[in-house]
């Protein structure tokens, strides 16, 4: 019998979350104020978690490692969230989004989680208007929607090229309403280094004041891991410095699965690495293939200005291969596209690794529309440019700023150079349906968890899971379980060692606690050569070579060999200075990279033992013959749970995908 | 050009060092050669600190997260100017490609009274996450929203809060002032709620609980010296302090 039960609702799936919301058992006011739920991080997910559930009277404290909590990396997502709104009346509905989502996953998503989501997207749209976040308006005052890759309507809604920065300040005010109310305990440069579980229930964290170095005992009767993706495993991705596994890690370790580890998002259009000294690789959001036309020279080493190669001599090549989606595709199809013309050996720039992003075209479409619009008889093509690109500029300006201070050049002359990067993780904690995983009490949320978008993510679905978990969803799935808890707490209330009454001075508490400081004096104590900055990179080299945008068999086995000996290097030779009690960054991306080093070995063996291709997960083995992911459903549909079970062993679970409303298809963006 | 088409440049860095908030600082020299164009500011420091823990010296401590110009969370006050020589760009957008073979570069954390120094170039921004839960929100509890589309809102009035809110709050509004003011920052805020037709019922009570949570923190006062906008890598504008103070104004005397 599998160790895993989804909780799935039973009924129709546009029925079982409508009819859970109104059976499930509620926690009254009263109690409310008695129970305490931790927080950790304040992204998209962990903001609006926190928020809303003290907005309904939990006592509620929130952890980030950043200075503040509206530094989460949330901040960083550019292009938009998506909802069912059908506000263009092109077709749109909530299955529509459901199917799009499924179908962009490659079939492995949970179908009743995503279904949920899209019911949940329009809600989100609603609550963002209401806290103010100023969404993009066209001129009658309407909110305005732009397409993104995947699906064929209009539901992305977005604030220029700083979505995500909107919703976060959003969910981050209504977070800091609630601080100044008192129902909020904020407490910002804390890093969490490990969940405290009694009997196997989750009891609090302990986490390291990073200001001070002191280690603290949290007590919560529920815990929230908001903690988001780990694609910093890579060393460079689009993710934030801080971005890091080591709260979702420690979880794992205390018997949460993980799932799917090897589903990561490799996305298309990133600014290429431009040298050793790189540090972090820049997204340029995936809106941009609304207005731009991807391409490559027809010849291979064509050494030409970009300006200088005549139309006839350039290969858009996903227009070519995919008529249907063109340039929006799904960001596999369309990285695993870039990669291949450039190992053919037709990629630009100096490194050629890199293919052209080009706004030309639509510059000038702009600029006839301007020019009719303003009643300009026979615009020169100056004249049609000049005004097209104040179109451009109003549409993705800070982007386009933001490659001409990376790169030195001006993108509204050239066009941009880009390349595939890793951006975001599908895979994470496993968890049911009530976004509980397998360690009772302990939640994931957002970029954490595993659940919606199965092997391969559509743009500006991150932002709308990250608010769905927190606004939607974790309001009534939390009350199941803490209805179970005030049941609990009535019958223990005469006992005097009772948890409720010895809370973190439960033995527990002080066991982990110093499990934790031994950790981190180990760390300061090996005095060895190496830098830790020296292996995360190497780690990442590993990682991005032979666990990246292709994995076969003989990589993939050389990387887990490989990161078994990085692992032991690290742990005799690693140099950390400075002290336990101070501020010590250092120390902090000690633990961090440590933590990646065993991600990175699971990554390795998730991919080893997954036998197909499907989404962001593609195996050179399996592939159809015009090299498009091929997935193996008679073998292969299921998520892949895994158990820590030890250094380096872990046990697979397998939690079975059922397609009851999706006939499962090879999917064609043809 | 871009793509490793730098040069490199041979550099003096004077750093501000100070061990923890309490403690005295001073200016600590470093000398760097072979820093490449491309490079941006705080990947020069990347290596600065590669050099140092080479040499089992201490890594020099300073914040950072996104280094894409949008967290707020970088925060070096490079020679006399918060952010770097540059307009419009946060630290972490500033590239090396911005200085010269040879320069002396005197890097300091943000300076002011609200702002303590944590370690090296780290500072405490606290002060703001107070302000904003002071009043810097509108008062919707999850659930309670009608549907987007219900209230229409011109475009302008959009777009001109969304200039407001496209504050990062890193603070360089604050290091910039002679005065340690943070109007802009406040402003911003007051400024995207007063304009959104939402903001409307708490659009008085709202400015004046920030203005005097902005107060407590030790802030000082708005001069009109007009620097917090010349060095606000988000371009945020001074027009907002001058509709905060007519808020204020409306709000207290009605």
């Amino acid at each position: 019998m599998s160790k895993l039960d989804s909780k799935i609702p039973e009924g129709a799936i546009d029925q079982k979350w409508s009819k859970y919301r109104s059976t499930v058992h509620l926690v009254n006011p009263a109690n409310k104020r008695s129970l305490e739920v931790l927080v950790v991080g304040s992204g998209l997910a962990g903001a609006s978690a926190a928020s809303s559930l003290a907005e309904m009277g939990y006592k509620v404290k929130v952890f980030c490692f950043q200075d503040s909590p509206r530094r989460a990396h949330s901040i960083a997502a550019q292009g938009g969230i998506n909802a069912a709104k059908n506000y263009q009346n092109d077709g749109d509905s909530t299955y529509r989004l459901f199917y799009d989502t499924i179908k962009g996953g490659d079939y492995r998503a949970r179908e009743a989680n995503v279904h949920r989501l899209a019911e949940v997207s329009s809600n989100i749209i609603d609550q963002c208007v209401a806290q103010g976040v100023p969404l993009a308006r066209e001129y009658g005052g309407l909110l305005s929607n732009r397409s993104f890759g995947g699906t064929q309507v209009q539901r992305t809604f977005y604030a220029a090229g700083q979505t995500g920065q909107q919703l976060l300040l959003g969910a981050y005010s209504a977070l800091q309403r609630q601080v100044g109310m008192g129902a909020v305990e904020l407490c910002a440069r804390h890093e969490m280094l490990d969940v405290v579980t009694i009997d196997g229930i989750t009891r609090g964290i302990i986490a390291r004041n990073l200001i001070t170095g002191e280690m603290e005992k949290h007590f919560g009767h529920a815990v929230l891991l908001c903690t988001g993706g780990y694609g910093n495993v890579f060393y460079l991705s689009t993710n934030a410095m801080g971005s890091n596994v080591t709260a979702a890690w420690k979880a794992h370790k205390k018997g949460a699965f993980f799932g799917n580890p090897c589903y990561t998002q490799i996305h298309p259009t990133c600014i290429p690495v431009s040298g050793d000294h790189q540090s972090k690789l820049t997204l340029m959001s995936e809106s941009l293939r609304n207005d731009g036309r991807i391409w490559v020279p027809k010849k291979k080493d064509d050494n030409r200005k970009p300006t200088d190669i005549p139309e006839e001599e350039r290969d858009y090549y996903l227009e070519r291969r995919y008529p249907a989606f063109g340039n929006l595709v799904p960001r596999d199809v369309a990285s695993r596209g870039a990669k291949e013309r450039c190992d053919a050996g037709y990629g630009v720039g100096n490194s050629k690794m890199a293919v052209y992003l080009d706004f030309a075209f639509n510059t000038a479409r702009y600029g006839k529309t301007e020019a009719t619009k303003k009643n300009i008889q026979n615009p020169s093509h100056e004249e049609i440019m000049r005004l097209g690109k104040e179109v451009v500029k109003e549409k993705y300006g800070n982007l386009f700023d933001m490659y001409q201070q990376i790169t030195g050049e001006n993108p509204y002359e050239v066009p941009m150079r880009i390349y595939p990067a890793v951006h975001y993780t599908m895979g994470g904690l496993w968890v049911d349906y009530n976004l509980m995983t397998t360690v009772k009490g302990l939640y994931a949320l957002g970029e954490a968890n595993f659940s919606d978008h199965g092997a391969n993510r559509l743009g500006a679905s991150a932002l709308m899971q990250g608010l769905a978990d927190g606004y939607f969803v974790i309001p009534y799935t939390l009350g199941v379980y803490l209805s179970d808890e005030v049941s609990r707490m009535s019958a223990e209330k005469d006992k005097a060692d009772s948890i409720d009454k010895l809370k973190t001075k439960h033995p527990a508490f002080d066991a982990a606690l110093n499990e934790q400081t031994d950790l981190i004096n180990k760390f300061l104590n090996i005095k060895g050569t190496k830098s830790v900055e020296g292996f995360h990179k190497r780690l990442g080299l590993i990682m991005w070579n032979k666990c990246g945008m292709a994995r076969n068999k003989q990589g993939l086995t050389e990387a887990i060999a490989e990161i078994q000996a990085l692992r032991k290097e690290f742990w005799s030779d690693v140099r950390v200075l400075g002290t336990a009690n101070e501020f010590n960054p250092d120390l902090e991306k000690a633990g961090r990279v440590a933590d990646f080093i065993e991600l990175g070995e699971l990554m390795c063996k998730d991919a080893l033992h997954r036998e197909e291709s499907c989404g962001g997960h593609f195996r050179e083995e399996h592939q159809t013959e015009d090299g498009e992911a091929k997935r193996d459903d008679v073998n292969f549909a299921y998520v892949a749970a895994w158990e820590y079970k030890g250094v380096s062993e872990w046990e697979l679970n397998k939690e079975e995908l059922k397609y009851e409303n999706i006939k499962i298809a090879q999917r064609s963006y043809k | 050009m871009g793509s490793g088409h730098g040069t490199e440049l041979n550099l003096t860095l004077k750093v501000w060092r100070q061990k923890n908030t309490k403690a005295t600082g001073s200016f600590e020299t470093h000398q760097l050669t072979g820093i490449s164009t491309d490079m941006s500011f705080l990947e020069m420091f990347d290596v600065l600190n590669e050099k140092l823990i080479s040499e089992n010296k201490e890594a020099i401590a300073f914040d950072h997260d996104c280094r894409e110009g949008i967290c707020g969370m970088c925060s070096m006050y490079i020679n006399g100017r918060p952010h770097g020589p540059k307009q419009g760009v946060t630290t972490c957008q500033l590239h090396m490609r911005s200085f010269k073979n040879g320069d002396t570069i005197v890097v300091e954390p943000w300076r002011s009274a609200a702002f303590p120094v944590i370690k090296d170039l780290a500072v405490d921004r606290g002060a703001f996450d107070r302000i904003i839960a002071s009043g810097g929100y509108i008062s919707v509890n999850t659930g309670n929203a009608q549907d987007a589309n219900n209230i229409l809102i011109p475009k302008t009035d959009a777009d001109e809060a969304f200039g407001a809110a496209a504050c990062i709050g890193c603070g360089a509004c604050v290091a910039a002032c002679k005065n340690g003011s943070a109007m802009l920052f406040v402003s911003a805020k007051v400024s995207q709620l007063a304009l959104l037709p939402q903001g409307q019922v708490e659009r008085k009570e709202r400015v004046k609980k920030m203005v005097e949570a902005m107060d407590a923190e030790g802030f000082g006062n708005c001069t009109n010296t007009g620097a917090c906008e010349a060095e606000c890598p988000k371009g945020i504008s001074l027009e907002n302090i001058a509709r905060m103070n007519r808020e204020l104004t409306s709000a207290t005397f009605k």
